[in-house]
């Protein structure tokens, strides 16, 4: 599958469900879009037809607040209609705002509070290594969700048991809810955090698929030890007066505005 | 009690390689055996309850059957939001050992002791919450919680009910055990706290009056016919509990009386009065500076029999 082309399919999905849906969250799912497109274009196995197949590698989505992303890339993905994206938000969907699993096929894990993925993902990676199973676990992150200190417990843990099966995305855009990362609680120097805890740390471009690419790839992982990927990226990426806003984790896309950034994402 | 629920798991194992027991960290000199004999069905998160739950839903949505261990509140409260979102939301064969509801470790205090466990657990939807009087109990509730697929939450006490396993009572989930007849009035208690029950139960008919007694293990779900029964044919009823009277075993009951229409003659909620425990003591000592013990228990049935 050509992840740019997938990538930019759930772009316009996103803006068209956020905007369905008058919800929010836009610059958030935008950021982490390439990471998606890259994760189940070409990195994961899975099949659509059989979401529970035992061999597939899991996908847990700790930031729960973009589920539209995992549910617009799944769509795409053949585990559901694209029809049914237009349902998010909307009265009786199964489709929340935030990423839940009752009824979307593909899902693993719900969330919605921040600082619930990772622990979970170790859980899984966990059971993969005591039961021989060579699967892997994908964890993606925001940068704001590393201030819950339920992810160092998680990430005190998959160091201390060798969970070389589990890969962590950070969605590095540096933005979190009210203002920027470094001024709301500082992460900095954030890569060196998580090699202090004993993980295999990669920063990559997190819009440029042959960086993601190469940072995901099997190759990167170092033996008995988890795998972060800092994806630095763009909050809003794809429509220029969404990125690098803090208004856009909250605003939505709707008149002139979506108008807008529909057109801009149809000419990219 | 916390003994005969270790041994159990570590039979259980044997069989079972699906089983896992995980600490936070607690446990020293009782999950040993486990640990030497299972070393891959047994894991210490460290000092880490919200990863631990976390851990435990990871390994659940996989297929294994977790126990996770630790004491008083711990298990609970810092990651009840791993329990709602990550354990109940997706139905996880989780189950949370508490070792020391109520004042089990009266002397450590307020912070250790679990007195509004009952309340906060048997809010939550998928949620089984389980309270054995007796070690056997305990160690069949262990059997109960891994055939009921939901999660569970299983309340061990320090002190012991006094009902012996040759009385041919057994623990079963969702059902009550009479252990007294008796058609004054109805005690409903759950956990070790049975003993005053029964204690005050002797006491009571000495004076004349006799006590149907109550062993409620199951919380939730409820065992709604034995209440609705002690309702319409005994004399009232009192519940029995070392916890706030806010949401536990008393508002349970007090649940099934008002949505079933059944108006019992009078109803006495006997807990915490909705306070948290600032001195310490024995189990027994707080018992009465509470006013739970066996004498309280005479006294509020006299008081409500008019006698």
């Amino acid at each position: 599958m050509n992840t740019e082309v997938l990538a930019a399919k759930v772009r316009r999905h996103v803006l068209t469900m956020t905007h369905l849906g008058k919800s929010s969250h836009i610059g958030s799912i935008l950021s982490m879009t390439d990471v998606m497109a890259v994760l189940y274009g070409e990195i994961m196995s899975y099949r659509a037809d059989d979401p529970k197949w035992s061999d597939r590698d899991r996908f847990i989505l700790s930031k729960g607040h973009a589920g539209a992303g995992v549910y617009a890339t799944l769509a795409e993905c053949g585990f559901m209609s694209i029809e049914k994206l237009k349902t998010h938000c909307q009265d009786g969907s199964d489709l929340s705002g935030h990423v839940s699993h009752k009824g979307v096929p593909g899902v693993e894990l719900s969330t919605g509070s921040l600082g619930h993925g990772l622990g979970v993902a170790s859980g899984m990676a966990l059971s993969a290594k005591r039961t021989q199973k060579s699967h892997r676990v994908y964890c993606v992150l925001s940068d704001g969700e590393c201030d819950e200190g339920s992810n160092w417990e998680a990430i005190l843990f998959s160091s201390h048991h060798k969970l070389d099966n589990l890969t962590a995305v950070v969605d590095y855009n540096k933005i979190q809810s009210l203002a920027p990362t470094q001024e709301t609680m500082a992460l900095e120097p954030f890569a060196d955090k998580w090699k202090a805890f004993g993980w295999n740390v990669i920063e990559s471009h997190g819009h440029d698929h042959k960086s993601l690419k190469a940072a995901l790839h099997k190759n990167s992982v170092i033996t008995d030890m988890p795998t972060c990927v800092i994806a630095h990226t763009t909050k809003g990426k794809g429509v220029s007066f969404m990125e690098n806003s803090v208004l856009w984790h909250y605003r939505t896309p709707q008149g002139e505005e979506y108008e807008a950034a529909l057109k801009e994402l149809d000419n990219a | 009690m916390r003994n005969a629920v270790v041994e159990r798991l570590t039979e259980l194992a044997e069989n079972d390689d699906k089983l896992v027991l995980i600490t936070g960290d607690l446990g020293f000199g009782v999950l040993e055996k486990f640990q030497k004999r299972f070393p891959k069905q047994f894991l210490n998160v460290g000092v880490a309850e919200q990863n631990m739950t976390a851990i435990a839903a990871g390994m659940a949505l996989e297929g294994h059957i977790v126990f996770t261990y630790s004491i008083g509140n711990f298990p609970i409260l810092r990651c009840l939001e791993q329990i709602r979102n990550d354990v109940c939301y997706h139905e996880c064969n989780v189950n949370i050992i508490s070792v020391g509801g109520g004042f089990s470790y009266g002397s450590l205090g307020m912070s250790h002791h679990a007195t509004e466990d009952i309340s906060v657990m048997r809010s939550l939807p998928n949620m089984t919450v389980l309270s054995p009087s007796e070690p056997w109990q305990a160690a069949q509730c262990i059997d109960e919680a891994i055939n009921d697929p939901r999660p569970s939450y299983i309340r061990i006490d320090k002190s012991s009910g006094g009902i012996s396993k040759e009385s041919g009572q057994k623990f079963q989930l969702g059902k009550a055990n009479i252990v007294r007849s008796g058609q004054d009035l109805t005690i409903i208690a759950t956990g070790g706290i049975l003993k005053e029950a029964l204690e005050a139960s002797d006491l009571l008919s000495k004076k004349g009056v006799e006590c149907r007694v109550i062993d409620l293990g199951t919380i939730k779900p409820i065992d709604e016919m034995a209440i609705i029964a002690a309702a319409k044919e005994t004399g009232g009823i009192i519940t029995l509990e070392e916890h706030n009277k806010i949401g536990g075993l008393g508002s349970a009951v007090s649940d099934v009386c008002m949505d079933n229409g059944v108006l019992p003659k009078f109803f006495v909620k006997m807990g915490m009065n909705d306070v948290y425990s600032s001195v310490v003591g024995s189990q027994q000592y707080l018992r009465g500076h509470y006013e739970l013990d066996s004498s309280a228990v005479v006294k509020q049935t006299l008081i409500a029999l008019n006698k």
